[in-house]
Formats: C-alpha cells, sequence, structure tokens
C-alpha cells in the first residue's frame, strides 16, 4: 500500500465511484461496504444520529448482494490502490459463498456489526465462530483475509487470537460500540432499530486499548479503527501497535474526503521532524510498560 | 444534531396529495436546503423546504402518508436544515418547476424578489388541479404554466413553455423536479450548464455523507451534502436522467 490510511468497512464504499473517489482523495486502500449473499434494503430511519462526540447508527447492512457488486470493486479499482470487499453472512457457507463469488484485493470478515441480526456480531462474539469462518474462508480464497472484531466483549484479545488460529492474515478493530439514543421529547428510541452501534471520537480511547492488547497478543498485524480524524489519532492507534488505520465517521460533511490527505500528510511530516519511520513508530508505547 | 421537536401550526392543503405543514420553529433555511423529516415510529425522509417554518410535502409512500395522518398540535423531529442550498446569481433568473419541485423554487423566488432580482418561473403540472403556489409566484414575477392536459396554461410539458422563453436572457436559471424534465431542460441550455442550478433527489439514509448511498456515478458526488443542489455542469455526464440507486444500492 502507498500509505497506511484507508477507507473504513461500511462508509461511503457501497459504489465503486466512492471507492475510486476515496482512492483518489489519498486513501492508502479502500474497504467496501459489507456484502452479503442476497440484496437487503437496511433498517428503517433514522439509520444515523449525531450524539455527543460521534454518531450513532443501525444502517442495517443495506448492500446489493455479491451477485451485483464485482462491478463496483472493479470500478474502485480504478482509483488505483487495494480495494478489500468487506463480506458478511449467518454461518461459514454464506460467507464462503460470497468470498469465491468475488474478486477482490483481499476480504475483510464483518464478525462485529452490532445491529443486524443473525449477522455480524451476534456471531462474532463467540471466539468458536470467528475460528470457524475464518478459516473456512482462508480455505477458500487465496488473497489476504482480515478479521473485523467486535469490542463489545469482554474479552477482544480472546476473538482476535481465535483468528489468527483460524489462519487470519490480520484483524481490524474495532467495530462500533453497542449504544443507544432515546428522544426526550417523546421517549421513544432515535434509531429506527432501537439501538446501535457509536463511531467517532467517542469511541477512540476503546479503540487504542483494544488495538494496544491485541497487538501486544497477536503475531499477525492490527488494523487500527475507531474514531480516527486527525494525524495525531493516526499516530497514537500506530504507537499502540496499529500497522494500518482506517477512518470512517470523519469523512462526514462536505470537505470529508480532505481527511485522507491531512492525516497522511501531518503524518509524514511529523515522522518528518521526529526522524522516525512508520515502522518505528509502531508499538511505540508498549516499550513503556 | 439530535432530531429537534417541530410542533405543527398550521396544515394547508394545497391539492388532493400535496400538504404544506408549518411549524413552530424558524428554520432560517438556505433556499434549497431540505430537511430529514422523522415520523416517529415510521421513517425518517428527507424533505425541502417550502417555507421559513415549513415543507410542502407530497403523499408518495408509508412515510408521507404517515405524515398525511398528523393534525395540528402533533409534532415531528427535523434534522436540518441539510445540504447546500441554491445561490443566488445575477440580475434576471429564471425558474423552472415541475409539480411539488416548485416548492423550494417559490421560497428560492422571495429571496430573489428581495433582492430585487427580476425573476421569471415556469412551472409544469399534470392538470390544474395539481397546481401549486401560483399566488407566491405571480407575487414575484412572471409566471408561465404548462399542464399536461392542457386544463391550465400551455399544453404540454414544461419543456413546450420553454420554447415561449429564451434561456440565454437569464443569468441563472434554476431547477426543481422530475428528473427526466431536468435532464431535458439542461439537454435544451446547451452551452449554459455552468448557469444551471438543479435541485436534484437521490435516496438519502443518513445525511450526513457518511452513508454513501446518495452517491452519483461516476465522480461519487453525496448529493445529501454536496447538494442537493448540483451545476449542470457538475452532472453532465453522469447518471443524471438515466438511474439512480435504491435503499439496496441496486441500480433501477
Amino acid at each position: 500500500m502507498k500509505n497506511p490510511v484507508m477507507l473504513a468497512a461500511g462508509i461511503l464504499g457501497t459504489t465503486g465511484a466512492s471507492l475510486k473517489r476515496a482512492a483518489q482523495s489519498g486513501a492508502g486502500g479502500v474497504v467496501t461496504k459489507s456484502v452479503g449473499v442476497a440484496p437487503r434494503e437496511g433498517h428503517r430511519g433514522p439509520t444515523v444520529v449525531q450524539v455527543e462526540g460521534g454518531l450513532l447508527n443501525a444502517m442495517g447492512l443495506p448492500n446489493p448482494s455479491y451477485h451485483n457488486f464485482q462491478e463496483e470493486i472493479d470500478i474502485g479499482r480504478e482509483g488505483g490502490v487495494p480495494v478489500v470487499a468487506s463480506i458478511f453472512g449467518s454461518g461459514p457457507e454464506e460467507f464462503v459463498e460470497v468470498a469465491e463469488g468475488l474478486e477482490a484485493d483481499g476480504f475483510e470478515l464483518n464478525l462485529s456489526c452490532p445491529h443486524a441480526e443473525r449477522y455480524g456480531a451476534e456471531i462474532g462474539c463467540e471466539a468458536c465462530n470467528v475460528e470457524e469462518i475464518t478459516r473456512t474462508v482462508k480455505e477458500s480464497v487465496a488473497v489476504p483475509v482480515w478479521v473485523k472484531l467486535t469490542p463489545n466483549v469482554a474479552d477482544i484479545v480472546g476473538l482476535g487470537l481465535a483468528a489468527q488460529r483460524g489462519g487470519a492474515d490480520g484483524v481490524v478493530a474495532i467495530n462500533t460500540l453497542k449504544a443507544m439514543a432515546i428522544d426526550v421529547e417523546s421517549g421513544r428510541p432515535i434509531l429506527g432499530n432501537r439501538f446501535g452501534g457509536l463511531s467517532g471520537p467517542a469511541i477512540k480511547p476503546v479503540a487504542i486499548r483494544c488495538v494496544y492488547d491485541l497487538a501486544s497478543a497477536l503475531e499477525i498485524p492490527v488494523i487500527g479503527v475507531g474514531g480516527v480524524s486527525s494525524w495525531q489519532d493516526a499516530a497514537e492507534i500506530i504507537m499502540a501497535g496499529a500497522a494500518g488505520v482506517q477512518v470512517g465517521t470523519a469523512l462526514g460533511g462536505v470537505e470529508g474526503y480532505a481527511v485522507f490527505r491531512s492525516i497522511t500528510e501531518g503524518l509524514s511530516s511529523y515522522l518528518d521532524r521526529k526522524g522516525m519511520t512508520l515502522e518505528e513508530l509502531r508499538g511505540l508505547a508498549r516499550r513503556f510498560s | 444534531m439530535r432530531p429537534k421537536n417541530a410542533r405543527i401550526v398550521e396544515i394547508v392543503h394545497e391539492t388532493a396529495s400535496v400538504r404544506t405543514l408549518r411549524f413552530d420553529l424558524d428554520l432560517d433555511p438556505v433556499p434549497g436546503q431540505y430537511l430529514m423529516v422523522w415520523v416517529r415510529e415510521v421513517d425518517e425522509v428527507p424533505m425541502s423546504i417550502s417555507y421559513r417554518n415549513g415543507i410542502t410535502v407530497q403523499l408518495v409512500g408509508e412515510a408521507t402518508r404517515a405524515i398525511f395522518d398528523l393534525e395540528v398540535g402533533d409534532s415531528l423531529g427535523l434534522r436540518g436544515p441539510l445540504g447546500n442550498g441554491f445561490v443566488l446569481s445575477g440580475d434576471r433568473i429564471l425558474l423552472v418547476g415541475g409539480g411539488v419541485g416548485a416548492a423550494p423554487l417559490a421560497l428560492l423566488g422571495e429571496a430573489a424578489s428581495e433582492r430585487g432580482m427580476e425573476v421569471s418561473t415556469l412551472l409544469g403540472f399534470r392538470c390544474c388541479n395539481d397546481l401549486i403556489f401560483r399566488e407566491r409566484f405571480e407575487r414575484i414575477g412572471d409566471l408561465v404554466i404548462t399542464t399536461d392536459d392542457g386544463s391550465e396554461g400551455i399544453c404540454g410539458r414544461a419543456s413546450a413553455g420553454l420554447e415561449r422563453l429564451n434561456p440565454r436572457d437569464y443569468d441563472q436559471i434554476y431547477l426543481c423536479g422530475p428528473e427526466p424534465m431536468m435532464a431535458d431542460v439542461i439537454g435544451r441550455c446547451r452551452g449554459m450548464e455552468t448557469k444551471i442550478q438543479a435541485s436534484i433527489d437521490r435516496y438519502f439514509k443518513c445525511g450526513m455523507g457518511i452513508c454513501g448511498s446518495c452517491a452519483i456515478d461516476p465522480t461519487g458526488i453525496r448529493v445529501c451534502v454536496e447538494g442537493p443542489v448540483i451545476r449542470g455542469d457538475q452532472l453532465a455526464g453522469t447518471e443524471f436522467g438515466r438511474y439512480r440507486r435504491g435503499p439496496n444500492g441496486l441500480k433501477k
């Protein structure tokens, strides 16, 4: 990859045009929105609400299915950076069906979406499921396979180790934190799905801790994601041990796409100022235990 | 922002299938901006703003049906105003609207008129019973009306009315209405694309530019934050006028 800053899954990656635009805006790699075996429209609205320090969302895995997605990946690849397909399924068979049905530069297994029945974290919170699904997908594809982990468990390291045992080439941490917001005027949960996942600055300290623990325990790379919106955030998560960084919520708003250049340029001048390489920065905080 | 609670203070039945709702709060919008309107228990849908404190809704589906069931005193949750809105520019402007697309143009025309601009309007409807905001447009300048069945004004599509006007007489042209109508008007104003601002409609989920459901091929412009008003030259060569995507991302 040209640089370690990627587009996170679930953000903008519904279409090839958005993936390509992220690449052309300076992302070193892009991850698609999660794709499954059948088209889904997602949850009813509101699907997103702004809360203190971030966003709460329950999109509900809307996607056109893998049958209609190869074209989007191919257009995304015109951006000149690796396109990783985020995929989901209800079990090993569906994961393999989707993985075998798509040609991508890598796969990210969504075992962590917190708001879709039968998918994501509902199966990804059990280490045995994570290991089995990872192993099955690894056996069926030749490209790198990453596993995106849920932080909504007592021990995320146990899930990371399970992914590693299953043969994962890397883990991605963290997905959103399960959360909720209630409209005080009416007493109703705001999200159409009632609860959803919290992202943005509020979860960065949680992500830093998870990446730190995972990087300390695993031999495979950890890709850090969660509340990264500036080069300082990227530096911090790399210091916790991340091999790469994904950006999601910070892409919101009119100027959203500019975040890739501001992070990569900021990180690069920081490394110059410190006379360090990215490799030297990686896991720096773990020397001070 | 969390949804703001807006209590309905007035409901105007504009036509059999179009109603205006006025709220107890001043939205202070840029004309052309929209709201994400949360009908509690039902859904959240984008609606363009037609008054400083109101929206004009056409009955099209489940959420708008639920809005039609509301009465004065009931409330909705509102996020916004969102999006960019129209940019007023020049001395003479032309507004071209189709159906309920007239709603944001009425607000724009009033703002233009207040600034002393010369405003002409061309509105297309299916028939005389669908007419909305006639007095608002007549108050600010010339108004040409077309109807598909000829029951009011010129018989034909909005483009039939365009033949009575010279688009090149105007410094800026503002469009809002059905996509085929807008694409047709842009096609008839070759060479003027940079002077055309079109308010376009795509499937919005987040309204924040992060979910990508409203992104246009092949540019990836996110209509919910970089629009909904897009310049004509930025629509050239895109999916506009050819297809759009539904909630699951499939083209239709």
